[in-house]
């Protein structure tokens, strides 16, 4: 607990509540009229994004110059107890969670607003806000959430909001199978998070994070499970399975890119900001479980973290549709805040995390603006010159990509570096090199989107305009913030002094690192200029050169491929197998037990004769018998006397 | 202390005079302003029913009248639970009532005396008030089952239940009559602490007739035969007060009698075995017999035998536990039963039918009915979320707690089977095309009944923890 607990805390159970309120209210009330429906749940978010901010501001004011950790407000209601399972609903308050329902709220209040003006003359425009609040909902009751079942309840919410949303125009195919895809393919990671779950709570009795944490530090003594990996270590593992699939890590990345198929504002909010990093966030809270794992891991999470992150850059560099290369950007992304968490900087994985938000949401909405401008065209190479027909959108848009590649003095130059910092001052050599150099390409391949989407010559068959206020707004709000958002890491602001995980791990600035880093991003926009501006050297000839590679980039690396494969060769031979069994077998015995059942209820039902003799002659005699197996029973042969049966034996 | 002991007494003379001035007017005042009575009768019952919410967590607790009569928390409970019931019956049945050919104000009347009947066998600490309240309810009932005099299948129900019911009420005096001989008393507490361990033929056969007698209001088997013909026969609200609070108060009793005074050591095994044997007997007995039926009404009297069953498995677990359960199940079947039995009432007048078949396309005729019936059958056969599957739970995990698993795994096997026939009729309500029978739009109080009882049903299964915890006080209430 903090020293004195700030009043305002015991209120954040407001912040997931008021959007779930809006939804009820949208899906109950208001869903005929449009015009309530939108004032009604912009309303809520902005009210959730004015408590947030309050939260967040007593969170820094409460903080007395000592450490927070073991520190965090807590208020929970008891929800459930069965047998020794007892079960709270409640919220938690740290610099974590401010942090993310600051984030969250701020980025779906912009989502909303922008929505305004991008969903304008939808058919599905009360549904789309209703889906919008009951997402917030589920994220913010995710962040604050106290506990595994509490998370996991919100966690699945907020999969079951990503499905709905991706398959918004369900009526297009294409984006009902993206929407399928995306559910099924999250839930095998839910399945290794449950597992875990389950696990946890066999082990250590309760679900509770403060408590989990509490029983690790003091008597639990790890011991080996299953091929010299400590229970603890397979504990994390198995959780960790969860983020995987939540947070798009290879190989359960192959969701998000599809997601693309749902409204832009839906990419933006949901599949860059926030929902996938709910994944990093799970890790972030229950950061202790890993830290008394063994090593194993923690370097599983930073290697398979910079695996993605390199794996989904070079993907974004043979993408041709805006959508796609940002949404394989974000994968990438998420990679290095996995990794740096796996380093060891909860820190620098949690300004990543925002900073990120910040302009990854801003360049979702740029793409929007830029996709609603064109009537709905999605590939780079068809737009062109847009920079001078949407000044506003084209410079914001700048900024996002600046920001992404690490120029200062934009917010992503202080994350990354924080990021790659903590991997080679903690001994990762390797994860630094793949950092760096995935840091080159994202620069690369976000200056080819820009310079061939924005500048050059127009198009003669585009006739782009500037988007209206509302989606302009947005962007210019999420603009300043990707500029002047990575300054909190300044020493003066001590953001690493709120959110952290055991001792201090602030990294000091290291200008030699940030300027390697900067060069690198410096020479991906370079590179990306003298191809795609100057022209100097051409693109066709590079491909030429090495037409195996980019085909396999363009393809991404045959992994949906590969999966259908599985699908279609190892499964459903399987399926036919266990549909064979299940035709003949199972369905056997239950038809055979439902015909018993059928055949004892038509003979049971002659013993109902509606004669009253009868039943007065069953329950008189059924007295005698009951009274003679009792009496027996116990060993009472006197019993047998018939005068014992009217009461006269005593 | 006389005082005392009459305070103890307020909600039940409360029910008394409710009982009397519904009489006097309906008596006094003309036939035409006699719409009144229904308002009148729920605002008397909330009235009562807020003093015993009062009470239950305010009031000083004890016994009262030297052990004649008991004012715990458990008997709070179930007095909640029974003016709940009753106020939901009298809540929906209005526009039936409204119906009746005659004497509609002393319906309301003879309802309420049913309900003081009930909570003076909750409350009762001595075996002859217990055998007062129990046939002030039987009795009452006997008049209400048979309350359409010119129906055939209503005579002939209330016929059937006035003889049985007699003889029912016989047994139970003979088995108390042989407890006197016994102890020289006929007090509870007093017969507890008499009794020892002292085992003897008459003992047993007392205890058999006090379980017969018992047996034959929850509807055990072998003692249920009677229930499929009176709920068919009798006026439906009546069948549903039957089934929500008649034997809940049969339990009440049964648990105070068997769990605080007969359990003795010396013939536990015996008898919990028997138990064992009924509560088997019972859950199969109940739900195999329900799938058969074409009328709902049938279909709901083996329904309520099977729930007896699961009933009787909390009492079998002989602890907190278990009582908690029974406590918390009847209460959650008490809003599943408003449920079905407000749809029942409301569909039955509008087309004069019980068949199950007449449910067709009920989902489009009355989409707010079929949603109630639905949500309520599948709270029935312990579908989760909905409360009835947290109360299955309570019931099966504290009898599986005592050891006896086998008798856990019969009620999950029988819930199985049940939601065969519940959900036969889901599928007439929904993929039944029902063309030609009337549109059935649901309004004004039958329409809150509906809609409470389902969000009452929903939420105790999201969140049941308050009512457990209420459960478990009035549990742990219990004199051992």
């Amino acid at each position: 607990m903090f020293k004195e607990m700030h009043d305002l805390f015991q209120w954040a159970w407001l912040i997931p509540f008021l959007p779930f309120l809006s939804f009820l209210l949208i899906a109950l009330v208001t869903r005929r009229s449009k015009g309530l429906s939108a004032a009604v749940s912009i309303l809520a978010i902005l009210s959730a994004l004015g408590l947030a901010i309050a939260i967040g501001v007593g969170v820094i004011q409460s903080w007395n110059g000592e450490e927070f950790v073991g520190r965090e407000a807590v208020a929970a209601a008891n929800w459930l107890n069965i047998g020794g399972l007892k079960i709270d609903f409640g919220t938690i308050v740290d610099p974590l969670s401010a942090m993310m329902l600051f984030v969250v709220t701020l980025v779906a209040s912009m989502v909303q607003i922008y929505s305004l003006g991008y969903m304008h003359g939808d058919r599905g425009w009360s549904r789309y806000y209703a889906y919008q609040s009951l997402f917030a909902a589920s994220m913010l009751g995710l962040v604050i959430s106290t506990n595994l079942l509490q998370l996991f309840i919100f966690w699945e919410l907020v999969g079951l909001c990503s499905y709905l949303l991706i398959g918004f125009w369900y009526f297009k195919v294409s984006a009902r199978e993206a929407a399928k895809k995306a559910f099924i393919t999250t839930r095998v990671g839910d399945f290794g998070l449950l597992l875990g779950i389950l696990f946890l709570y066999n082990k250590f009795g309760t679900l509770d994070f403060a408590a989990l944490s509490n029983a690790m530090n003091t008597n639990f003594q790890d011991f080996a499970l299953i091929g010299g990996l400590s229970y603890l270590t397979v504990m994390a593992i198995l959780v960790f399975i969860g983020p995987i699939g939540k947070s798009g890590q290879f190989p359960l990345h192959v969701w998000l890119p599809d997601a693309m198929e749902g409204p832009t504002p839906v990419s933006a909010l949901i599949h860059a900001a926030t929902m996938v990093v709910a994944g990093v966030y799970l890790v972030a809270r229950i950061y202790f479980l890993f830290e008394h794992a063994s090593p194993a891991a923690l370097q599983f999470v930073a290697g398979l973290g910079a695996f993605t992150a390199i794996f989904a850059a070079t993907i974004a560099i043979a993408q041709d549709d805006i959508k796609r290369i940002l949404a394989y950007s974000t994968l990438s992304q998420l990679g290095y805040m996995m990794f740096a968490l796996g380093v060891g900087s909860l820190t620098a994985s949690m300004f990543h995390l925002m900073t990120h938000a910040f302009f990854k949401a801003l360049m979702f909405l740029g793409a929007g603006s830029v996709i609603h401008a064109l009537h709905e065209k999605q590939n780079i190479w068809d737009m062109g010159g847009l920079w001078k027909k949407m000044p506003i959108t084209g410079w914001t848009f700048f900024i996002g990509v600046l920001a992404i590649s690490g120029v200062p003095p934009f917010a992503g130059f202080w994350s990354k570096d924080e990021i790659l910092a903590a991997a080679l001052h903690n001994g990762h050599p390797v994860i630094y090199a793949v950092g760096l150099f995935t840091a080159f390409l994202t620069a690369f391949y976000m200056s080819r989107l820009f310079f061939v989407a924005f500048t050059g010559p127009s198009k003669p068959e585009n006739h782009p305009h500037e988007s209206p206020w509302t989606m302009t707004l947005p962007l210019i709000i999420l603009g300043v913030l990707s500029v002047v958002g990575g300054l909190v890491a300044l020493p003066e602001h001590n953001f690493a002094f709120y959110v952290h995980a055991g001792e201090l791990e602030h990294e000091a600035m290291d200008w030699a690192l940030a300027g390697i880093s900067v060069v690198a991003g410096l020479i991906g926009i370079g590179l990306a200029y003298t191809i795609y501006v100057r022209k100097a050297i051409a693109a066709e000839s590079i491909v030429a050169k090495f037409p195996g590679i980019y085909r396999l980039l363009k393809n991404k690396y045959y992994v949906d491929e590969f999966y259908l494969w599985l699908i279609h060769h190892i499964m459903d031979g399987l399926a036919k197998v266990l549909y064979w069994i299940d035709l003949y077998i199972v369905d056997g015995i239950i038809n055979g037990l439902a015909l018993f059942t059928r055949g004892s209820a038509r003979t049971l039902r002659r013993t109902q004769t509606g004669q009253l003799q009868t039943y007065a002659l069953v329950f008189f005699f059924a007295v005698v018998v009951i009274y003679l197996v009792f009496a027996i029973g116990e060993g009472q042969l006197a019993a047998l006397n018939p005068l014992a049966m009217l009461g006269g034996v005593k | 202390m006389q005082s005392f002991d009459f305070v103890a007494l307020t909600p039940e003379i409360a029910t008394a005079a409710l009982t009397l001035i519904l009489l006097a007017i309906g008596m006094l005042i003309p036939a035409g302003a006699r719409r009144g009575m229904q308002p009148l009768t729920v605002f008397g019952l909330l009235g009562i029913l807020g003093y015993i919410l009062y009470d239950l967590f305010y009031a000083k607790m004890g016994p009262a009248f030297q052990g004649m009569y008991f004012h715990d928390q458990f008997a709070d409970f179930f007095k909640i639970l029974f003016l709940a019931a009753a106020l939901l019956v009298v809540l929906f049945s209005g526009a039936y009532i409204q119906k009746l050919p005659a004497y509609r104000g002393e319906f309301y009347a003879l309802l309420v005396a049913a309900t003081l009947g009930m909570m003076i066998l909750a409350g009762a600490g001595d075996l002859l008030t217990l055998y007062v309240g129990l046939e002030l309810m039987t009795i009452s009932f006997c008049i209400l089952v048979c309350y359409l005099p010119n129906n055939g299948g209503s005579c002939e129900a209330g016929l059937k239940y006035l003889v049985l019911g007699a003889a029912a009420s016989a047994i139970l005096l003979y088995g108390i009559s042989l407890i006197y001989g016994l102890t020289g008393s006929t007090q509870l507490a007093q017969i507890a602490s008499r009794l020892g361990d002292n085992l003897s033929p008459s003992l047993i056969l007392a205890t058999v007739f006090l379980l017969a007698g018992f047996g034959f209001k929850i509807s055990l088997v072998p003692f249920h035969m009677w229930a499929p013909d009176i709920y068919e026969g009798a006026p439906t609200p009546v069948t549903a007060y039957l089934a929500m609070a008649s034997k809940a108060a049969a339990f009440a009793a049964l648990i105070r009698v068997y769990l605080v005074t007969l359990e003795s050591q010396s013939f536990a095994q015996a008898g919990v075995a028997l138990l064992l044997i009924l509560a088997a007997l019972t859950m199969i007995v109940g739900n195999l017999m329900a799938i058969p039926q074409t009328n709902i009404k049938r279909m709901m009297a083996f329904s309520s035998v099977a729930q007896a069953g699961y009933l009787l498995v909390g009492v079998i677990a002989e602890s907190n536990a278990g009582v908690k359960g029974v406590l918390f199940y009847a209460m959650i079947y008490v809003f599943a039963n408003a449920g079905v039995f407000a749809v029942i009432a409301h569909v039955e007048p509008a087309q004069d039918s019980d068949e199950i078949k007449d449910y067709a396309g009920l989902a489009r005729r009355s989409p707010l009915a079929a949603a109630v019936l639905t949500v309520s059958v599948l709270s029935m056969a312990g579908i989760p979320p909905l409360a009835g599957f947290v109360g299955k739970f309570y019931l099966f995990s504290a009898v599986m707690s005592t050891g006896y698993s086998w008798i856990a795994f019969v009620g999950f096997v029988m819930s199985m089977v049940s939601v065969y026939y519940y959900l036969s009729i889901v599928r007439v309500m929904y993929l039944g095309e029902g063309e030609g029978l009337p549109e059935i739009p649901v309004y004004g109080a039958a329409k809150f009944t509906m809609l409470f009882a389902m969000l009452i049903t929903v939420f105790l299964g999201i969140y049941p923890t308050p009512l457990a915890q209420m459960a478990l006080t009035a549990a742990k209430s219990l004199v051992r």
